[in-house]
């Protein structure tokens, strides 16, 4: 295919070859796709004895609700959870392929993860794509250093922090950590906050909402809380449920028997071994 | 070299949902009651329904500082009519008013989606449909704003005849009783506000029959 030179395969990175398509394409009118993202409220805080992360479960598409209960809490090892704002296909993919990599650093070290690891893996990544891949992310757990907390932006720069926020809902969540976070705080107390920071985001931002997930990890132990709390369930039920008549029209009906186009030839040694 | 565009546009979008369904001697007009800017909520309790005349009502959603500059010069007009007429403008009198006015701004549009409801001068329930520009249409049931694509699909699966092909063209109006009409405006809107984030908060239900006009208000998601 190629005139006598040697095909050489894509180096990795972002491959540009598609941008002045594109840009043609939307000066021609043409709407560029749009994805689904997260338009989120993720949370995380140090509490007395480790980490605790929070989530809505809202997707959305634009305008549209996609998923009302998806997952924002991803695993990465035993010892470590992140979440995820931004792009849904990015933080998934981005949190998957970190977690196999951890997963393997395991084998060849014979150790327990360290969040720190997971931290430089992500940033590296994120980095090398330039903010493209748009992934925001809470990335918490506890090792042998001690509880670690730390936000990741698009671009790749990193927070170590002691209560997190991120996602379209964040503002709503911190207005509650920087009122009511203190430290030392129990697993109740760390749970509570958490739970309220969520509901925050839920209630005052369109981005998020439905359910809180909660996720809460100590040395050598983690309780992931899939839909802790439900404060949106559906205001109305009819009683009467609603009959979806069968309403296609038949408008004409013309049967065209197929001709015979495969000729059987009757033969005994037909289908023998 | 690109086309240069505005930086600042003279037009928000405040969001919601607007419903109305006309029956054999009733009409129900409903509008939830959430008003937003991008993904902040401005208020949970701002009613975008509004009566024009004793038994014509308005619900529109769009940008709410347009719906209240139109809101306020179609009642202007009503007085003044009232003052000419010595009487009340019908609902289709209304139907036509409201066209001449958004069409009157064709090239600075009210940004506003409505649905006029009322009684007509026979008393039969009557549902106009509207653009932004004024191109109407007198309708057995309706819907406009950003939940609209959501709840159509459904009153049309519920109230729409079948293809006037077959059978010959209906009436515009709903065989629906007024409790079934409003129980399936509570549903319809409960479903909106699942999967449309400006949709929710508390829903606004008026009714208008022979008898006056009755109003009612449900809760519904607040996220």
């Amino acid at each position: 295919m190629s005139k006598g030179m040697v095909d050489v395969p894509p180096r990795g990175g972002f491959s540009f070859d598609l941008c002045r398509r594109n840009d043609m394409l939307t000066q021609k009118g043409a709407k560029a796709p749009s994805y689904r993202k997260t338009g989120t409220t993720i949370v995380g805080l140090i509490f007395q004895d480790g980490v605790i992360l929070g989530a809505d479960t809202r997707a959305t598409e634009g305008p549209i609700v996609c998923d009302k209960n998806c997952e924002k809490i991803h695993y990465m090892a035993p010892n470590i959870y992140c979440c995820g704002a931004g792009t849904a296909a990015d933080t998934e993919a981005v949190t998957d392929m970190v977690s196999s990599q951890l997963q393997l650093h395991r084998y060849h070290t014979g150790r327990e993860s360290r969040v720190v690891t997971a931290l430089t893996l992500l940033k590296r990544h994120l980095f090398n794509y330039q903010g493209y891949v748009q992934a925001a992310l809470v990335l918490g757990g506890v090792d042998v250093t001690g509880p670690h907390l730390h936000t990741i932006y698009p671009h790749g720069s990193t927070d170590t922090l002691p209560f997190a926020t991120m996602g379209s809902g964040s503002l709503a969540a911190m207005s509650v950590f920087e009122s009511k976070y203190k430290e030392g705080l129990t697993k109740d107390e760390g749970i509570k906050l958490v739970t309220e920071a969520i509901c925050a985001g839920i209630f005052n931002d369109l981005g998020s909402g439905s359910n809180v997930d909660v996720c809460l990890i100590t040395k050598g132990h983690k309780e992931y809380l899939r839909n802790h709390m439900l404060p949106n369930p559906r205001t109305y039920v009819s009683e009467k449920s609603y009959a979806f008549p069968k309403k296609i029209e038949v408008l004409l009906t013309k049967i065209t028997p197929l001709k015979e186009k495969v000729e059987i030839i009757e033969s005994s040694d037909a289908m023998e071994e | 070299m690109t086309k240069q565009r505005a930086n600042w546009s003279p037009y928000d979008n405040n969001g919601g949902s607007c419903v109305a369904i006309a029956g054999a001697d009733y009409c129900v007009i409903a509008a939830d009651t959430r008003m937003s800017t991008g993904y902040n909520i401005l208020s949970r309790e701002y009613s975008k329904i509004t009566k024009l005349a004793d038994k014509c009502l308005m619900a529109s959603s769009g940008f709410q500082a347009d719906v209240k500059a139109l809101q306020k010069h179609l009642a202007a007009r009503h007085l003044i009519y009232q003052h000419q007429h010595n009487k009340q403008m019908s609902c289709p009198a209304m139907g036509q008013l409201l066209s001449n006015t958004l069409y009157y701004k064709r090239f600075f549009p009210y940004y506003s989606f409505n649905v006029l409801g009322g009684l007509d001068s026979e008393g039969k329930g009557c549902v106009y449909t509207y653009d932004a520009v004024g191109s109407y249409e007198r309708v057995g049931y309706s819907s406009q704003g950003s939940g609209s694509t959501l709840i159509m699909p459904f009153l049309d699966n519920q109230l729409k005849s079948p293809s006037p092909l077959l059978l010959p063209a209906q009436d515009a109006v709903t065989p629906l009783s007024e409790t079934e009409a409003v129980d399936l405006v509570k549903t319809v809107f409960a479903s909106a506000t699942e999967r449309d984030i400006y949709t929710g908060d508390k829903l606004e239900i008026v009714v208008v029959n022979a008898e006056g006009i009755r109003r009612e208000y449900m809760d519904l998601r607040k996220d």
